[in-house]
């Protein structure tokens, strides 16, 4: 590809034209750019690249736009049962509104404080807002997403403790131990399942992994796990779904000592898995041992409130191989919708909204559990769930699902592998009753001519 | 920088201080079902306590606060290794289309075609700028990028039964993260020396490789800006011994359509999409690291990897994957905009952006280097590490002049970064700068020199008009106060 600089393409996003470039090479005292390139090997120079030619953005807009209508969404139609991690919510207007502000969107990890104080302070009002809606004392301007905080937490205990084996329960998320055996593998760690009526645990257990609602939607006994854990010097970690925190009891009323969340539901779009935000807080007593950014607040010169990223003797830039962890760029932007989100709701919003999903997902299982074939089960610790729960079908969940697409209808998530014909359900507030009604209906046909 | 002209004196409060009982900036709709039974009430909780604000000043609030930061779209921001480069702005909207923002990651396959395409066609690209072209777009970020290609070299090695490999050699100049992953990979680490041109000291790396090495983790170009011109030698030195070659790829803004790695003896590497490809940094992610190897490590990716078949798109997992190193499948909505980024630019565009990066990097050096000292004496790539040791002769440190440029409304070169160069000052202008911006960024680098004489006290004392001065990072992470409290 023949490739002399001065020639060099232009396109809206590089401003320098051929005389600017012809100039600047100049005054570096080369004829061409491959002046510049005398450290690369010749023979691999320029090589030819098989890539499209660049498109308008007019053209680039059509493009997407079909890749999009490819797609399967509510704007195309349908309506989805679907959770299991990641959650179908209203996003209010403020959070796209803020979201707009490239002063927030194009800067930099804040390691210029006096150059973004804007950022800085909206993750200290995250960290306020995380350990408000989990209760409890300290928190991190967070991580990749709930399974990577939830993994980073459970190796914080096995530093915490000094132990090495991590008991994840049983009705917890797949995605979570996985997870942790991906980032624990190489560390003598070693993991194994706890069942959630378990009244005695391993005495070298670092931790509990707890997740509730667990994966079926049901609240776990935090406070009987939390306390076995403790008897048996083991820390608790709990993963929560933070709109449940609307509605259920915080982890911080059992002294657990880590929690842990997929920060998505708070006003972050699905979009296909991500990019999510992981909530992370714990006790005061263990920030040091903590993965991940904290943004602390002091004062400068003339004595006014600033925020500034601290306790950066933990962190990779500094401590290298002896980093808690090896997180560098993770998530402020999603920090910024949360924080917009909880601000939006409030008080009364948060508490609105939890209880329009239990409300939903409630007459939801009702109206299932009286159809012919299917019933609701209860496969946690208490029966009691949020806005997730499991149905039993009367025939393999992949046909009923497929049956289901037909009507435009996403049915829940099949979990036969957990469970026979099992089809784990979640129902938010985008759900109307006419949606449930339609869903409940089609079941209904679906399972008669099973 | 938009600042006001009072901008010591703005409103700061949080919101919690903001906080009136009764105020509210949403409403729910009411329940349109039958009411159902509450769970026992030894479940549930009394309030939450978080603020009771309006809607206006929700929005405010956080306007307000994000006219504190410097920002791409506000201020030249020559952050080396960063790549603070334009971030189109159709890729936002793009990303938000509803067909793309609004799908569940867990949809079946044939209700997300279309997002599983975007992801292969992307990945294709990757493989083709890298020359490496098995790609998982799992991770993300740039370090979890570099833990899943390490957990890749681990696995290779294991599957040859040559379990004896824990030594990962990475150089002096490498970014913090190479060692922290190396060490969650449970890899003992080695240093390599730089020798005194910047490069990787040949003979040192020849007495470090052996049959414990698993793999040679090298930033190309360094983090000093510097191709190494014995890359071919390096990775041979590495593949003699059975160990295998990583390359960091914060820097791949400098190569793209000039090289490719795979050309080079690198078997796997990683790339910032929020660097090279445009994609928004967003104050610190998210970000997307997508890894790339060769064909005959493809089979150990991360899930998933999206595939085409006879029956269309699918995600699949690699016969022999080191598994799911986080919840779905990446950050889709930067791969969204990543892949934007190259169709916006297509080949000639992306040839065009290194080479208006690499030719930028050397007008600055060319232009400042009598009055900065060079970490290395001749070309460099996309950025440049200059050193403040003249000046901090003269008494004024690297820090000092990052933080007078804020006033000029400059980000900051990085500092103190590699740090095997003294009072290192890393600047990396991108492409997309213009030659005015690079003309006044190196009259205001030539103006603080004279400064360091003429006026060292306002060099000191800098920054003079942000919103804050110099903060107290000591007693910030001595009394560390982290949230706020009802006193």
């Amino acid at each position: 590809m023949a490739s002399s600089a001065n020639t060099s393409v232009n396109h809206p996003y590089i401003p320098s034209t051929d005389s600017e470039r012809a100039e600047m090479l100049e005054v570096i005292g080369v004829d061409s750019l491959d002046g510049l390139l005398g450290d690369i090997p010749i023979e691999h120079r320029h090589p030819k690249l098989d890539i499209d030619a660049g498109l308008s953005e007019q053209e680039l807009s059509t493009v997407f736009g079909s890749i999009a209508a490819e797609n399967a969404s509510s704007s195309s139609g349908y309506i989805s049962f679907l959770g299991a991690g990641s959650y179908s919510h209203y996003i209010p207007s403020t959070v796209r509104s803020i979201l707009q502000r490239g002063e927030f969107v194009t800067a930099y990890t804040p390691y210029q404080p006096e150059a973004a104080q804007g950022t800085l302070q909206v993750g200290f009002e995250f960290q306020t807002i995380i350990c408000q809606l989990t209760g409890m004392e300290v928190a991190n301007a967070g991580m990749y997403d709930g399974p990577t905080a939830f993994a980073e937490a459970c190796l914080m205990a096995a530093r915490v403790t000094k132990r090495t084996k991590i008991g994840v329960l049983s009705t917890a998320d797949r995605r979570l131990p996985d997870t942790l055996l991906a980032y624990s593998k190489y560390q003598g760690i070693e993991i194994v399942e706890i069942s959630t009526d378990a009244t005695e645990i391993p005495d070298d257990l670092a931790c509990i992994g707890i997740q509730s609602p667990n994966f079926f939607g049901e609240i776990e006994d935090i406070e009987r796990l939390t306390n076995l854990a403790h008897e048996n010097g083991a820390l608790s970690v709990v993963h929560v779904n933070p709109t449940a925190l609307g509605m259920f009891k915080a982890p911080g009323e059992f002294d657990v000592d880590i929690v842990t969340a997929e920060g998505q539901p708070l006003g972050v779009p699905m979009a296909f898995g991500g990019p999510y935000v992981g909530l992370f807080a714990c006790k005061k007593a263990h920030i040091r041992q903590m993965p991940g950014r904290i943004i602390g607040r002091t004062t400068d010169t003339k004595g006014r409130a600033g925020y500034v990223l601290t306790l950066q003797t933990r962190e990779q830039h500094i401590r290298r191989e002896r980093a808690t962890s090896n997180i560098c760029t993770s998530t402020q932007l999603i920090g910024l919708m949360v924080t917009v989100y909880t601000a939006t709701l409030g008080k009364q919003g948060i508490k609105d909204l939890a209880s329009l999903c239990y409300q939903k997902a409630h007459y939801a299982a009702s109206e299932i559990n009286g159809l012919a074939g299917f019933s609701v089960e209860s496969l946690g610790s208490g029966g009691t769930f949020f806005h997730e729960f499991v149905v039993t079908c009367p025939e393999s969940v992949s046909k009923i699902n497929a049956a289901l697409l037909d009507k435009k209808i996403i049915g829940g998530l099949d979990i036969s592998d957990r469970l026979d014909n099992g089809m784990l359900v979640c129902v938010t507030e985008t759900s109307s009753k006419a949606d449930i009604d339609k869903f409940v209906q089609a079941l209904s046909q679906i399972g008669a001519s099973a | 920088m938009t600042i006001s002209a009072h901008a010591g004196d703005i409103d700061r409060r949080l919101l919690m201080d903001r906080s009136v009982t009764g105020r509210k900036a949403f409403t729910l709709p009411d329940s349109d079902v039958p009411e159902q039974n509450l769970p026992d009430s030894s479940f549930l909780r009394d309030d939450v306590e978080l603020p009771e604000v309006s809607q206006l000043e929700v929005i405010r609030y956080f306007s307000v606060l994000s006219q504190l930061n410097f920002s791409i779209d506000t201020n030249f921001y020559p952050l080396g290794s960063c790549t603070m480069k334009y971030n189109p702005k159709i890729n936002d909207e793009l990303s938000n289309l509803p067909g793309l923002a609004d799908i569940h990651p867990l949809q079946p396959d044939e209700t997300v075609q279309g997002a599983i395409r975007l992801l292969k066609n992307l990945q294709d690209d990757l493989g083709e700028i890298t020359g490496l072209p098995g790609v998982s777009l799992a991770p993300l970020a740039g370090a979890q990028g570099e833990y899943a290609g390490l957990l890749i070299a681990r696995a290779y090695h294991n599957a040859r039964n040559d379990s004896v490999r824990t030594v990962a050699i990475i150089p002096d100049s490498a970014h913090g993260t190479n060692p922290a992953s190396a060490a969650m990979a449970g890899l003992d680490v080695v240093t390599v020396r730089s020798d005194d041109q910047g490069n990787v000291d040949v003979v040192n790396l020849r007495e470090l490789a052996n049959e414990n090495t698993a793999v040679f983790m090298l930033t190309i170009p360094s983090t000093l800006g510097l191709f190494e011109p014995n890359i071919l030698e390096l990775t041979k030195i590495i593949h003699d011994v059975g160990g295998l070659v990583y390359a960091d790829g914060a820097n791949l803004n400098a190569l793209l359509g000039l090289v490719k790695l795979g050309d080079l003896g690198v078997d796997i590497c990683h790339s910032n999409l929020h660097k090279t490809f445009s994609t928004p940094h967003g104050g610190g992610g998210p970000g997307s690291g997508p890894v790339m190897v060769t064909d005959e490590l493809a089979k150990f990716l991360p899930k998933p990897v999206a595939e085409k078949t006879d029956d269309g798109y699918v995600l699949a997992t690699p016969e022999m994957s080191v598994g799911s190193i986080n919840g779905f499948h990446g950050s889709f909505s930067i791969a969204v905009r990543a892949y934007a980024y190259i169709k916006a630019l297509g080949l000639e565009g992306l040839q065009s952006v290194s080479e208006n990066a690499i030719i930028s990097a050397n007008y600055i050096q060319a232009k400042l280097r009598d009055k900065y000292d060079l970490a290395a004496d001749r070309y460099c790539m996309h950025e440049t590490v200059l050193s403040a040791a003249r000046q901090k002769k003269r008494g004024v440190a690297g820090l000092d002049i990052a933080k007078r440029l804020l006033d000029f409304g400059i980000h900051a070169p990085t500092m103190y970064f590699p740090m095997i160069v003294d009072e290192a000052l890393m600047v990396e202008p991108t492409e997309s700068e213009s030659k005015e911006t690079l003309d006044h960024f190196i009259a205001v680098m030539r103006q603080i020199d004279d400064e360091v004489d003429s006026a060292p006290e306002l060099v000191h004392e800098a920054p003079h008009d942000l919103p804050v001065t110099r903060l107290d990072e000591a007693t910030a992470a001595r009394k560390p106060v982290l949230r706020w409290t009802a006193d």
